[in-house]
């Protein structure tokens, strides 16, 4: 640490679970208003209904979609507010996605509001106390949310009622404030006021300059009281075209145009529904701007007008009034919006007509088509596009280039140019080159990021999956590329990037290597891939990233810090990696055994399988998967995180996962209806017992050992050190116990994934990619369904719905090899030995256990009632010795394929 | 959450203090007492600007373990009765903070070979001295008298130390409040996560007992410690509040210290080290830092971190590294002080000591350490943003 002086600034400091400090540069402060039982009649009624676990998704939903302060309101008639604010926010103490960020108390009643600040350890905010029953009551509430270390919100009320104009709101506030410093002590910084929104355009006259009042009035109190800070409740100010929510996010977006540059700090919204100032409708922009400000507003004129706007804005909706106008522009214009919507119906006419306009055709792509993806670039970096969109609107700019392409050839022939870059620059874009590695087959995620720096203007050169290491340095050398993205899904992926790594310091390379995919993590980059190449590796966690990882590596004044920080960081981390790894309380492996799950022998009813050995079920018609698909992995797969179907009308991205879902749909509904493809599926059952670790499987004559690995941590009084073999009958118990495995896959993807590309319809390929991985999770949920209720039959009378099924509420388990139950995916060799698996359903395994084709599921059948699915955690090196020794394999052979277990 | 519980608790419930016999309420205490109370306003201030003026000037040290001292005594269930609780229905062995009442001079002897190792501050043996850990005991009723009795227990071994060290510095007394053995932010029941073992009322009732025992004993700080869980911490700092505010007295400075229970940086209950100071700020404490869980080693990059964020003096008393196998403390006092000076050198630091496993002797090399290097000055707040 150096010695100069630190200097720490009066900033607005809030904490959940996390701090958030508010500094000049915060800009607009989100507070989620949807946890307030008078504003949210879903959250009344469940708080009603005591749905409380229920009223928890209300609130991270408002997480989800931005809120940056969640604020909490329990008023209601019909409520007990005290226990009501206790319960739910004791609840949300146990959720930290919540918890993170700080709670604003709401109540008009002080009781509810210290109840509240009773439950909450970070600091929070208190809304609101006021001067309107004195000061004697205002001073000693301050001094209670003081020494709970609350910010306070102070409204702009007193003795003689709630402030209206300018001068009495700058009056109440200044008065409060000299209070709150003065007598009470209070920071400064921690005080916030709300100088009142009110309605505007009521049609009373005196209703008229409220919006204006409160703008102007924050002015001033900023300028006089510059470390506190306003806020206020926007909604407030449209309540006179409640139900017109088209209208409604237009005034709010207006209204905080002008009150955040005069000052105000933060507000309560519905965080989703802001629309933004520049997009809003300009007729419509400039009405509200009228009413907002007051102008043009002798007798009512800019609210009738306003008024009259509405009815058509509401009597048409939202989007065909917007869609009528777009046609009507320039052709520069008309391409920006079809890039920014996704709309490919009219990409072809509008391209035609500017190539007529422009001189050469490569002035097209240089310049509206790049201006427009720009736009794109800018809004997503924003947050105000999402993941779909920007797929849309890559595969507009495709179809545009297409039409472009010959014609830029033939002026190419004209003028003998040597170049073939149809971007045309003198020194051609940035090359990015990306490869899912050898042994894995999943490239989703890399083809998502593929089509997100292809939008930003970056070269990409896909070499597809299951690349190996010399391949990929060899083109990326050949190519003289900018950066490398490695991707891999699989947990033996990690080690094939750590070898790409230090292939690369051997090969004298200095670009970047940028590393991502589900199984990846910044801990794992920071301690195993960094410290094998010195020139940059960065862990990029979702497409959204990638850009702005990118766009660092590729600044030449950027880089450096860039890489700089990272090093610090990844340092840091990797040390934190290591004094965590000396902190683990762990048992010995035979303390572990000591300590299994212990299982009802006694009383365990066996049930015998309707067949022993394997089987194989090929399936055409897909109909029947449909109902059992889980969706939420496939928003997942879009960077759209939320629980289905909660996340189709979600504040934020409701509207682009709604559109989605329908795009989904449709291909979905083609796919079955067009036999596009089969699912091939194997199920097998074989008399089995447990010994320790080891379960021992008849399968006829031959008798084969599957072998299972057993937690180590230590665990609390009472819970046991779990393994799967714990769930099997040990042989000593004298009773024939069962086990069973599967193996599913989707068939016939290749062929339609080619017609997409050719199509350079990279949105639609995408989509049928994560539909099969889908359709290869339903088939497995379906199979596990039937094998329950039939070919097993252990749970014959079982009634479960599809959410009951995504929740695992059924009875028995169905855990994969690879996976963190058993994490060692060399057991998928015994597996598909004993179901024939290759045979019986075309699926192959690659060197480093992923199957092929990519969208398949494989895994082992338990049975008994106390199974349940654990994670195995880190083991120690006694279990590897003794797992070595069950396998008979080479010590290399096992710390290889076990190393991210091993402690 | 559970298992992680699970594992620091024993290290609280080894507490931290012990000592002598029966009878509190001699008439040599009486005297003390009404001198202290009366002389109380006066007394608070000059001593509050001595500790300010004091922490300008050099880094001050605080004393270590309590409990691993008690230990060496290797007491018996009858010595902790002693005469006075020779009946009482529950086992009493291990009720350390007891022993300021049954075996008073052990405490104060403590005390005073933390006094000859070089402490400034010694803290009192009053780590579960609240109605509510003394439940487990059936002491509820005793949660007064054990926080007064405490303090003499530590104003006796200053006397002693003054007695033979006439021209040694100020020492001072901080009252030891600890963490409570039931959590506001966390459920004991898995299955009901809305569900809390006690109230917020009910703890800031049991800390305002302490606190009115400590300050009746005449303490000259209120020390916060080993917090795992923000808002119980907060209760303790809304009872000292309140404390003074409604008895009309200057507050005593507070010293804050909370516990980072692994590598992650966070608290037992989920804060990282920022939000953490963030949501005691409004203390406004002498000093604010860390104890315990960790050794020193580990506590590093927290105690730099609180030394950037921090407006007030900052503290730190690891324990004696972690703790091994047979659940022992074996880092020698020459490497925790190693550890301590090279913060002390950096700058991190103004209040330097150790918690579980640390001993007279590592007070003695930390103190040696850090003797001649200058403290951590405090950050300048601006005035405006």
């Amino acid at each position: 640490m150096s010695e100069e002086i630190i200097h720490i600034k009066p900033y607005l400091r809030l904490a959940g679970l996390e701090p958030l400090i508010i500094r000049p540069e915060t800009n607009f402060v989100n507070v989620g208003e949807r946890t307030n039982v008078t504003g949210s009649k879903k959250f009344a009624r469940l708080i009603k209904e005591n749905k409380y676990e229920e009223a928890l998704s209300v609130a991270r939903s408002q997480v989800e979609s931005g809120a940056q302060i969640i604020d909490v309101n329990m008023d209601d008639a019909l409520l007990e507010g005290v226990p009501a604010m206790t319960t739910f926010l004791n609840l949300i103490q146990s959720e930290p996605d919540i918890a993170k960020i700080p709670i604003m108390i709401d109540s008009s009643k002080f009781e509810i509001i210290e109840a509240g600040l009773k439950c909450v350890q970070g600091k929070c905010i208190v809304n609101s106390i006021s001067m309107k029953e004195g000061e004697a009551k205002f001073i000693e509430q301050a001094h209670i949310c003081k020494a709970f270390g609350a910010a306070v919100i102070v409204m702009a009320f007193d003795e003689k009622g709630q402030a209206d104009t300018k001068d009495r709101k700058i009056e109440i506030c200044s008065r409060a404030y000299k209070i709150l410093v003065e007598q009470v002590g209070f920071d400064p910084q921690d005080i916030i006021f709300d100088p009142n929104i009110f309605a505007v355009a009521t049609g009373i006259e005196e209703h008229n300059n409220y919006a204006v009042d409160f703008i102007e009035a924050t002015r001033v109190i900023k300028e006089r009281m510059p470390l506190a800070k306003v806020s206020g409740g926007v909604s407030n100010v449209s309540f006179s075209f409640r139900g017109n929510d088209a209208v409604r996010e237009s005034i709010h977006a207006v209204f905080l145009f002008h009150a955040v540059k005069a000052g105000m700090d933060m507000g309560i919204v519905n965080a989703g529904q802001l629309e933004v100032y520049d997009e809003i409708e300009p007729t419509l922009r400039n009405l509200c701007e009228d009413v907002i400000l007051n102008r043009n507003n002798d007798n009512n004129e800019a609210t009738e007008a306003l008024i009259q706007y509405a009815d058509t804005v509401q009597a048409k909706g939202k989007v065909e009034v917007k869609s009528a106008a777009w046609r009507e522009g320039t052709v520069e214009e008309r391409l920006a919006h079809s890039l920014i919507n996704g709309i490919t119906d009219f990409i072809d006419a509008d391209t035609e007509e500017a190539r007529l306009q422009y001189s050469e055709p490569l002035e097209v792509i240089e310049g509206p088509l790049m201006a427009g993806m720009n736009q794109v670039g800018d809004l997503f970096g924003a947050g105000k596009m999402f993941l779909p969109q920007v797929v849309k609107s890559a595969r507009v700019m495709k179809k545009s280039v297409a039409v472009l392409t010959p014609f830029i050839e033939a002026e190419k022939e004209r003028k003998k140019l040597a170049s073939i870059n149809p971007n045309g620059a003198s020194k051609g874009p940035a090359k990015i080159l990306l490869a899912t590695v050898k042994g894995d087959v999943h490239d989703i995620g890399k083809n998502i990021v593929g089509v997100v720096l292809g939008c930003n203007g970056y070269e990409i050169i896909d070499l597809g999956v299951m690349v190996a290491a010399d391949k990929i340095l060899t083109e990326a050398q050949k190519h003289d590329v900018d950066i490398i993205g490695l991707s891999g899904l699989i947990t033996p992926s990690l080690d094939e990037m750590v070898y790409i790594a230090k292939e690369m310091k051997r090969r004298g390379m200095t670009i970047p290597l940028m590393i991502g995919g589900a199984t990846t993590s910044r801990m794992h980059t920071a301690v195993k891939i960094a410290p094998e190449y010195g020139d940059g590796v960065i862990h990029v966690l979702d497409a959204s990233r990638s850009v702005t990882v990118a766009g660092s590596l590729l600044n030449k004044d950027q880089k450096a810090p860039f890489l700089l920080e990272l090093e610090k960081a990844y340092a840091g981390l990797k040390s934190d990696f290591e004094n965590k790894k000396t902190t683990k309380q762990s048992l010995s492996y035979l303390d572990a055994l000591e300590n299994k799950a212990i299982i009802d022998w006694e009383n365990f009813k066996v049930v015998a399988p309707s067949f022993t050995g394997n089987k194989a079920i090929e399936i055409s018609d897909l109909s029947v998967l449909v109902d059992y698909i889980d969706w939420k992995p496939f928003f997942i797969a879009w960077e759209l995180h939320g629980n289905f179907p909660a996340i189709l009308t979600d504040a934020v991205v409701g509207e682009v996962a709604t559109k989605l879902f329908e795009d989904a749909q449709k291909l979905l509904k083609q796919i079955v209806e067009e036999k596009w493809l089969t699912a091939k599926g194997a199920i097998g059952f074989w008399p089995a017992s447990s010994h320790n670790d080891d379960v021992l499987v008849e399968n006829g004559e031959e008798k084969l050992a599957l072998h299972f690995l057993r937690q180590q941590a230590k665990k609390t009084v009472g819970q046991p050190n779990y393994s799967l073999a714990d769930f099997i009958c040990p042989a000593a118990e004298n009773k024939k116990d069962f086990i069973g495995a599967f193996a599913v896959t989707i068939h016939g993807i290749e062929k339609h994934i080619k017609n997409f590309e050719e199509n350079l319809d990279d949105y639609n390929k995408i989509i049928l990619q994560a539909l099969a991985d889908r359709l290869a999770e339903a088939f497995a949920e379906y199979l596990h369904a039937k094998t329950r209720k039939e070919y097993w039959g252990y749970a014959a009378d079982e009634t479960l719905n599809n959410e009951s099924l995504i929740n695992e509420q059924y009875v028995g388990i169905r855990p994969a090899p690879g996976y963190p139950a058993c994490p060692d995916h060399t057991e998928k060799y015994t597996l598909f030995n004993l179901l024939d698996a290759e045979k019986n359903t075309g699926i192959s395994l690659t060197e480093s256990l992923a199957m092929y084709p990519a969208s398949s599921v494989c895994g082992w059948y338990f049975a008994n009632p106390q199974s349940q699915y654990f994670g195995l955690g880190k083991i120690n090196q006694d279990q590897v010795l003794d797992y070595t020794k069950r396998k008979d394999k080479p010590i290399e052979y096992i710390t290889r394929w076990l190393q991210p277990v091993i402690d | 959450m559970q298992a992680d519980l699970f594992i620091v608790q024993p290290a609280f419930r080894k507490g931290k203090k012990e000592l002598i016999n029966d009878t509190i309420y001699t008439p040599h205490f009486s005297i003390v007492l009404l001198v202290a109370l009366f002389s109380f306003g006066y007394m608070h201030k000059n001593l509050f600007m001595s500790i300010q003026e004091t922490l300008k000037k050099r880094i001050l040290v605080i004393d270590g373990a309590m409990g691993t001292m008690i230990q060496r005594h290797k007491l018996t269930e009858a010595d902790y009765r002693g005469t006075r609780f020779a009946n009482w229905p529950s086992d009493l062995k291990g009720n350390n903070d007891l022993l300021c009442i049954t075996q008073p001079s052990i405490v104060s002897g403590i005390h005073l070979q933390y006094l000859e190792a070089g402490a400034d501050i010694i803290e009192t043996n009053t780590f579960s001295s609240t109605s509510i850990a003394m439940a487990d005991y059936d002491m509820q009723s005793l949660a007064y008298e054990l926080n007064v009795a405490a303090v003499k227990c530590g104003q006796e071994a200053v006397r002693q130390y003054k007695s033979k060290h006439p021209n040694a510095s100020e020492k001072y007394i901080a009252g030891a409040i600890g963490p409570l053995n039931k959590t506001l932010s966390l459920s004991p029941d898995v299955n009901n996560p809305g569900f809390r073992a006690v109230s917020f009322d009910e703890v800031v009732i049991a800390y305002t007992e302490q606190i009115r025992g400590l300050v009746d004993g005449g303490v000259d700080i209120i020390l916060i410690e080993t917090i795992f869980d923000t808002l119980n911490a907060k209760a303790a700092i809304f009872a000292v509040k309140e404390y003074f505010r409604k008895e009309g007295k200057p507050e005593l400075p507070m010293m804050i210290s909370g516990t980072i229970t692994d590598a992650s940086g966070r608290t037992l209950s989920g804060q990282t080290l920022s939000a953490f100071y963030t949501s005691i700020a409004h203390a406004k404490p002498l000093s604010v830092g860390l104890n315990c869980a960790l050794g020193a080693q580990e506590m590093r990059s927290h105690i730099e971190e609180l030394a950037q964020i921090a407006t007030c003096y900052t503290s730190a008393y690891p324990n004696a590294g972690l703790p091994n196998a047979m659940g022992e403390y074996d880092e020698q006092p020459h490497e925790t002080a190693h550890f301590i000076e090279d913060w002390a050198k950096n700058k991190f630091v103004n209040i330097v000591g150790g918690c579980c496993g640390t001993t007279p002797d590592h007070i003695k090399h930390i103190a040696d350490n850090v003797k001649n290097i200058t403290p951590r000055v405090l950050p300048i707040q601006d005035p405006t943003i």
